[in-house]
């Protein structure tokens, strides 16, 4: 029957054959780099661990781990909501200047609850409740606005990122920082757990990445989460929320740039008016160090875990070996681009 | 020409746009009347009828522009109509959006198959209705990953579609595997009818072959399967009934048992149309 098909089809067909010849070429060499996959950013971390471990032996140090650990803090809450982002092919370039504008806002209305005499636990209490609904509801804005304008959410974000990191944030103090909190906000910030190892942001940090790894890799919310940032069309035709769904990956982004926040300001018992500015490059950073495609539907929190953990070594292992702070910056930019190179290299071969 | 024809047909000799087909014997699964589609200035459709009965594999063809698309985004929900009435099991229905055509058991698989690459055969063929742990953990949206993985094998090997494993990520899958996939999760979900829009556009001649025994081994199993193709040898090889299109109307539907490919191709063309009208 066949025999009868027309030229039309046979040229089809033989374009069609193409990618799958491709494919069978190397499968030996395909396979080691997907079982690579994530993994080898896990090599790296071991690598610079060793090689820092080696310069500045001070780097297996209780207060080496705390400066590295309570440094990542911040990023890694940032980048485990910019993960969810990403992998629905979005991105989130204003979770710094969120993370800025939610510590100040709530630490304002704790200044101010303080100066009326207000109790210290509900003056907490309100204010981490504003921090995380003013993230949150920023973050929600920024969904809004991505899906109902149909802007590109770097557009939308990078907006955001101006006008709220560098603009509203200044607006609400004068461009002065706050340092008036309350004892219980700055005990988070001191207090810790397991003989002082793990500090309470450390523990959160960890809690948050543990939470949303498995939101993304074990959940409904997670799956639809890959299905959309994988092929849009695909998920809206399987019934997936498509619109909906983005706008809540923007607002948990935006309600964990608030925790960060609060974390934040315990940290340094202040709020400023530049927390969190650039935090957003290293969030991002973090994440694609980590394997997450910036094309969507690839990613996971463990390799943000781990992307977020290279940041913070390099940095404090070159302080450590006594190199100039700013080479931190050149091996951080370094490490990102060959990790989307490598990564590059590792889709080519397996389409 | 090993095609089932043992299929219970009960009109359509090349007629013309018939009226409703209820003459005798079984009813349609599917039938839509005087469809009506227009976009802008342009009519796409005036006035489509088609009747689709358990079992069988119906041709749709016609030339670009016929209508065909148009007729099958109408039936699938990815279009509302102007005008005309759908009727799912002889019951008159009201189809707006995809999800509503699924609940009345209208599957589809479209011409760039709608997989997700990066996530496994199982997540594909679970999107959008996957299964919840049962517990406290459903609260959180728990998937169930077992049950979907051994249910998607299930459902797989039924359409005697060979994967070697539920687990791959489709993006590994070739070209012929995906439409297996993509064929056999709508069959799975498809309770009344399959409608295939240009299944075998994509692939190799065997591969059109296997995806060919797969749309017979479906309807075999009682799903009709509207196949909307290019493939006029394939169309005529599989289908044993083929409505054409024509300037947005099903002008004739034809028997390949009675039609060679050449009168099929002079209804595609309107020549027929024009030889056939004496009035």
């Amino acid at each position: 029957m066949t025999a009868a098909t027309s030229v039309e089809q046979a040229e089809q067909g033989g374009r069609a054959s193409e990618p799958e010849a491709i494919g069978l070429r190397a499968p030996a060499f395909q396979r080691i780099l997907e079982r690579l996959g994530s993994l080898w950013t896990f090599g790296v971390l071991v690598v610079i661990v060793v090689a820092f471990g080696i310069a500045a032996p001070s780097l297996y140090t209780k207060a080496a781990w705390l400066s590295t650990s309570e440094y990542a803090v911040e990023y890694l809450i940032l980048a485990a909501g910019q993960t969810f982002v990403i992998v629905t092919a979005e991105i989130d370039l204003s979770d710094g200047a969120i993370l800025g504008f939610s510590a100040l806002a709530g630490s304002l209305l704790m200044n101010n609850l303080l100066n009326h005499h207000v109790d210290g636990g509900l003056t907490t209490f309100l204010g981490i409740v504003v921090m995380l609904a003013s993230g949150t509801g920023v973050g929600l804005l920024n969904g809004l606005l991505t899906v109902k304008l149909r802007i590109p959410s770097f557009i939308v974000t990078l907006g955001m990122m101006i006008a709220l990191g560098y603009g509203a944030t200044n607006l609400l103090t004068n461009g002065n920082e706050i340092s008036n909190l309350p004892n219980q906000v700055l005990a988070i910030g001191t207090d810790s757990v397991l003989g002082g190892w793990l500090p309470i942001p450390v523990l959160v940090a960890l809690g948050v990445a543990l939470v949303l790894g498995l939101v993304l890799g074990r959940t409904r919310f997670g799956l639809r989460t890959y299905a959309i940032g994988s092929n849009r069309l695909a998920a809206r035709r399987a019934g997936v929320a498509v619109n909906r769904h983005i706008v809540w990956c923007f607002g948990l982004s935006g309600f964990l740039a608030g925790v960060a926040g609060l974390m934040v300001t315990a940290n340094l018992s202040t709020a400023s008016t530049i927390a969190g500015q650039n935090d957003e490059l290293y969030a991002i950073a973090a994440v694609v160090i980590g394997g997450a495609s910036l094309f969507g539907g690839r990613g996971n929190i463990f390799g943000t875990v781990i992307g977020t953990a290279v940041i913070a070594v390099l940095t404090t292992g070159l302080v450590l070996a006594n190199v100039s702070a700013f080479w931190q910056y050149v091996a951080i930019g370094a490490v990102v681009i060959v990790a989307v190179a490598v990564d590059q290299v590792r889709t080519r071969t397996a389409d | 020409m090993a095609v089932t024809r043992d299929i219970v047909v009960s009109k359509d000799g090349p007629s013309g746009a018939g009226g409703p087909s209820s003459a005798g014997g079984t009813p349609p699964v599917v039938e839509v009347r005087g469809i009506t589609k227009r976009f802008g200035s342009v009519l796409a459709l005036r006035g489509a009828d088609l009747a689709l009965y358990p079992g069988e594999i119906l041709g749709l063809v016609g030339d670009n522009g016929a209508g065909k698309s148009t007729l099958v985004n109408i039936i699938s929900g990815a279009l509302a109509p102007n005008g005309g009435e759908i009727f799912v099991g002889g019951e008159k229905v009201h189809i707006g959006s995809p999800l509503d055509a699924r609940r009345y058991g209208i599957e589809t698989v479209y011409q760039d198959l709608a997989l997700a690459p990066d996530l496994s055969v199982w997540a594909n063929v679970f999107l959008g209705r996957e299964r919840i742990v049962r517990g406290p953990m459903r609260l959180f949206g728990w998937l169930d990953r077992r049950a979907m993985a051994s249910e998607a094998r299930e459902q797989l090997d039924r359409t005697r579609i060979r994967i070697d494993s539920v687990d791959a990520l489709v993006g590994k899958l070739s070209g012929g595997q995906r439409q297996a996939v993509a064929v056999g999760r709508s069959a799975a979900w498809g309770s009344r009818v399959l409608l295939l829009d240009e299944p075998t556009a994509a692939l190799g001649v065997e591969q059109q072959e296997r995806v060919g025994e797969l749309v017979r081994s479906i309807a075999a199993q009682g799903l009709p399967v509207l196949l909307i193709s290019h493939n006029l040898p394939q169309v005529h090889e599989l289908c044993s009934r083929v409505a054409v299109m024509f300037q947005g109307r099903v002008i004739a539907t034809l028997k390949p048992s009675e039609s060679g490919i050449d009168e099929i191709v002079s209804w595609i063309t309107g020549a027929a149309l024009v030889a056939r009208k004496p009035e």
